[in-house]
């Protein structure tokens, strides 16, 4: 381990951690463009977030220390994930930590914590939340895992940097298992993100809501932790995304020259990506809740295919 | 020896200890103070000892040792190897922690006299370290058996409760069933020798056709210990009816005896099984952990949930075993002693915390004397410790990381990418699918975990009586904490403690794992892919950005706070009754999976003053497996008594007929 690794390391954290809520205004910002609206700025996250670690803290009378505690780890384990996973170069110290499946598990510490946090003050929009919650969690983690199965018999491992690796060694090519497991992944993005068939991230109706359920009882700096949390996931993801199906131009060695390319290049693929984002956002509806579950299960059975596919012709 | 003592005679004395402990508690059986804070803390320092003693005894080669006790001529063999060793380290320390919280729990006698549970408890232990001693099918029988009716009556404490009678006798009955299984097939691998020590087993070569029935036999025997669906009818019963500490004891301990003994069988006694043999644990084993997983998201009373979720980790246990099978079957051993390890590391992981979560039942049981979920909530504020203690048991149970939970469930799925080398077509491709249902039952614990802790510790008080609930008493908590720290441990070395499991695999002659130039801290299971797991780093991270965040907003903001009532969107008056209940929360799952259960439902209208609602989930297998087999057995007996004629001349007329029949096959 030298320094510069670690220096590279310590980057990207700060990379992720100020990209996030960028990403999260430009998918709004898009989306908007795309729904005819005049288009929010794309520093507003920032500017909620900054506002909201100013204001004082308003906290149910019968909540517990878990409660607080919660939104601190529910950010550490995105910061955790945000270093895990590698999004600007892969030969990094603490990639180690955990290979793709750790990660999945990571992200579900963070969900419990969440879903247990919104119980905690015992209302009805919070166990609702969390029941529903939970639900979209138990059905898109086997397919997101599925999904890092096909990649994992492709590469031969489950560590995500060499994933990426071997992948961007290759040429550039769509092969049947990855096409089928990328449709899945988008699926499980979706879901996972609370953005639209699943959730909408812009409704407080009531009843139709998942991720805003959950966060009903947090004011001021815990709601920022938990805003943030939740721009930091949907980066993630993207990352994740991009290190499995598309990582060229990711950094393998450890040149200063390779490494703004590198950035350069993450900051092209999350623009296209954020404007796909908004592009699926803009053109489907917001599913019941009870349909959550069929897309899920197409998603689940797309990953299916992409494994049988690989297994049945090998590529 | 340095030490003088064998290591195979220290086990020996400890169980030896344990029993006397066991007839000790007759001296005074009525006094708790004797009973409770003498003879349990005795009991479970003999299993602090055992942990210590199987710990050490890992690394040495197997050991063995013939008493001349028992019938004439029929010696007790006994024997100490790697396999024993790690049963014999999970039973002293998941014993060591439940012993401590039984001092706390039986301070007030419930049902039988102290000194009875105290006998009955310590012979249970005993018995089991005696199954994991066994080198003879006589004695492995002998403390089988011991094992099943000293639980028995742990089981039936309460026996003044009709439902506990009934879950006792059904339990007993499995018990029994599953016995005569075991003993058949021990019958059959004797092949031929009429020698019954598994060392004659172990030289006795069976022939394919053989083979196969003594593995089917064992596993219909061993299954049944273990709660395997379709036999795990006893096991929602029984493990809910005994009182907390026996529960955890069962639960957490007794089923992998079963483990254990199919281990042995299909291992060690049987050499290798073929290897499509394993297909059936493995199918038997992934429908088990999503029944039981599904079954237990729709519980309302705690302990039940708890014993369905054993019944899932009992799937995914024997899922792995019969991977394990596979692999070494088809000649990949270094995959199957990864599987294996897998398979021991999560035997062990599933004792602590599921012993630490039915303990920390028996607590709320205690405090509250509610055991519905519906009548739960809020408990977080009245019963922090437990709370808390618990919170690591379920984080554990629900397979995340840093937690021991997740190691083992990592292995066993990167055991699963290796079953496309399998060589044989088709197969190779639905085993991977099974890791996709593993995933799938593994993500519902987490759901079910939620729930569990949830609906008990958070929201709001569902019954006022509540707000007096007192947190668990000093032993109560140490026993608590002792499985809690074990179940952190076991997550954050997981390179140590797979190092010490390789020595089991290795013994079985499948090889260790590949040592590789990984440092001690980074788990690296197959060098050449590299997929690697750190908890210690993992969870450093975590609570380095945990912290710097706390402090951050500290030095940066200030830290005001108000406390108000909740929000709830403005919407006012919130009661306990707004929160989702115990069926509440498990609705998606009944919704999703309905065609797994028995549901009756009673709605109330709209127009009704007392509006009731009321839901009974029941078993589709009891219905359509089980209850027929009553008027079957009642049918047949009609039949069979058309032989009784009661008239002394027919009887007679048999005995003559069936002299007649015996000269004839004589001659």
């Amino acid at each position: 381990m030298n320094p510069f690794d670690w220096l590279v390391q310590l980057l990207g954290i700060a990379l992720a951690l100020i990209a996030a809520p960028v990403f999260l205004g430009w998918v709004n910002k898009c989306r908007a463009w795309l729904q005819n609206r005049s288009a929010p700025s794309v520093w507003l996250p920032y500017r909620g977030i900054r506002k909201l670690f100013h204001k004082e803290a308003v906290i149910a009378e019968n909540a517990s220390r878990l409660f607080r505690l919660a939104p601190y780890v529910v950010f550490g384990a995105m910061v955790t994930a945000a270093a895990i996973i590698p999004s600007i170069a892969t030969r990094l110290p603490i990639t180690q930590a955990a290979d793709a499946i750790a990660l999945v598990g990571l992200l579900a510490t963070a969900r419990v914590f969440l879903s247990l946090a919104a119980m905690d003050v015992g209302t009805a929009f919070g166990t609702l939340g969390a029941r529903r919650e939970m639900m979209i969690g138990f059905l898109a983690e086997p397919a997101l895992l599925v999904v890092i199965f096909v990649v994992s018999l492709a590469c031969a491992t489950t560590a995500l940097p060499m994933i990426a690796e071997r992948l961007s060694a290759q040429a550039l090519s769509l092969t049947p298992s990855l096409a089928f497991t990328a449709v899945a992944f988008t699926m499980v993005l979706l879901a996972e993100n609370a953005r639209i068939p699943v959730d909408n991230p812009a409704t407080h109706l009531e009843l139709t809501m998942i991720h805003e359920a959950l966060l009903l009882e947090y004011s001021a700096r815990h709601l920022a932790l938990m805003e943030w949390a939740a721009a930091l996931k949907l980066f993630n993801y993207a990352c994740i995304g991009f290190a499995v199906f598309i990582p060229w131009g990711i950094s393998t060695g450890n040149s200063a020259t390779s490494l703004a390319e590198s950035v350069a290049l993450l900051g092209v693929k999350l623009l296209v990506a954020g404007f796909g984002l908004a592009f699926i956002e803009t053109v489907s509806a917001k599913l019941r809740v009870f349909r959550a579950p069929e897309f899920l299960a197409t998603a689940f059975l797309f990953a299916v295919l992409g494994l049988l596919v690989r297994l049945l012709l090998g590529s | 020896m340095t030490y003088g003592f064998s290591p195979l005679t220290i086990c020996l004395a400890l169980l030896a200890a344990w029993c006397i402990v066991a007839l000790a508690g007759l001296v005074r059986p009525r006094s708790i103070a004797f009973v409770a804070w003498t003879l349990f803390p005795l009991g479970a320092l003999c299993g602090t000892g055992l942990t210590v003693v199987a710990a050490m005894s890992l690394g040495q080669s197997p050991e063995q040792l013939v008493l001349p006790i028992g019938l004439p001529d029929l010696p007790v063999h006994l024997r100490l190897d790697g396999l024993s060793s790690v049963f014999l380290f999970l039973l002293g320390a998941a014993s060591t922690g439940i012993s401590i919280f039984a001092a706390g729990y039986f301070r007030r006698g419930e049902g039988a006299a102290p000194g009875l549970l105290c006998l009955q408890y310590h012979l249970f232990l005993a018995s089991m370290g005696f199954v994991f001693l066994a080198d003879d099918a006589y004695a492995f029988m002998l403390a089988w058996e011991t094992m099943a009716l000293s639980s028995y009556f742990l089981v039936t404490t309460q026996h003044g409760i009709a439902e506990i009678r009934d879950a006792g006798f059904l339990y007993l009955l499995m018990a029994h069933l599953g016995a005569i299984a075991i003993l058949l097939s021990f019958g059959v691998l004797q092949g031929g020798s009429w020698h019954f020590t598994f060392d004659a087993m172990r030289a006795a070569h069976l022939d394919s056709g053989w083979a196969i029935v003594a593995f089917c036999l064992a596993l219909i025997g061993f299954g049944t210990k273990a709660g395997l669906v379709p036999l795990h009818v006893w096991l929602p019963e029984a493990h809910p009816a005994a009182p907390s500490p026996v529960s955890a004891l069962m639960s957490g301990v007794m089923l992998k005896t079963a483990l254990y003994g199919i281990i042995r069988v299909s291992f060690d006694l049987l050499g290798q099984p073929a290897w499509w043999l394993g297909l059936v644990p493995i199918g038997l084993g992934l429908f088990s952990a999503l029944y039981g997983v599904v079954f237990a998201a729709a519980q309302t009373d705690m302990k039940r949930l708890l014993a369905y979720s054993s019944i899932e980790n009992v799937g995914i246990l024997f899922t792995g075993l019969g991977l394990a099978i596979v692999f070494a079957g088809s000649g990949m051993r270094s995959a199957a002693a990864l599987t294996l390890i897998a398979v021991l590391y999560h035997a062990i992981n599933h004792a602590f915390m599921k012993s630490l979560l039915f303990m920390g039942t028996g607590a709320v049981l205690h405090a509250t004397g509610e055991r519905n979920l519906g009548r739960l909530g809020g408990l977080i504020h009245r019963m922090p410790w437990v709370a808390w203690l618990m919170l690591i048991g379920v984080l554990a149970l629900a397979g995340l990381p840093p937690l021991n939970g997740f190691v083992s469930e990592w292995l066993l799925l990167q055991s699963f990418l290796f079953a496309y080398g399998v060589p044989h077509p088709f197969i190779n491709m639905l085993l991977p699918l099974g890791a996709a249902l593993l995933a799938l039952a593994a993500a519902l614990a987490a759901y079910v975990m939620v729930k569990f802790f949830g609906v008990i510790f958070l929201g709001q008080p569902r019954e006022p009586s509540l707000r007096q609930a007192h947190d668990a008493g000093f032993a109560e908590r140490a026993g608590l904490g002792v499985l809690a720290l074990a179940c952190v441990l076991f997550g954050l070395f997981p390179s140590t403690i797979i190092a010490y499991l390789s020595v089991v695999t290795r013994q079985l002659g499948l090889g260790g794992l590949a040592a590789g130039n990984a440092p001690w801290w980074l788990l690296v299971p197959i060098p050449e892919r590299q997929s690697s797991y750190a908890p210690l780093v993992f969870f450093t991270v975590i609570l380095a950005v945990v912290v710097l965040a706390i402090a951050n907003v500290r030095i940066f903001y200030h830290q005001r706070v108000r406390k108000g009532p909740a929000w709830d969107c403005g919407f006012g008056e919130l009661n306990s009754r707004m929160q989702d209940t115990a069926e509440g929360f498990g609705q998606p799952i009944r919704h999703l999976f309905q065609p797994l259960f028995d549901i009756v439902r009673e709605l109330p209208s709209p127009f009704d003053s007392a509006p009731r609602y009321r839901l009974v989930i029941g078993d589709r297998m009891w219905r359509h497996l089980y209850q027929p087999v009553g008027p079957m057995v009642r049918r047949v007996a009609d039949k069979v008594a058309w032989l009784q004629q009661g008239r002394i001349a027919t009887y007679l007329l048999y005995s003559f007929v069936t002299l007649v029949v015996l000269l004839a096959l004589m001659l």
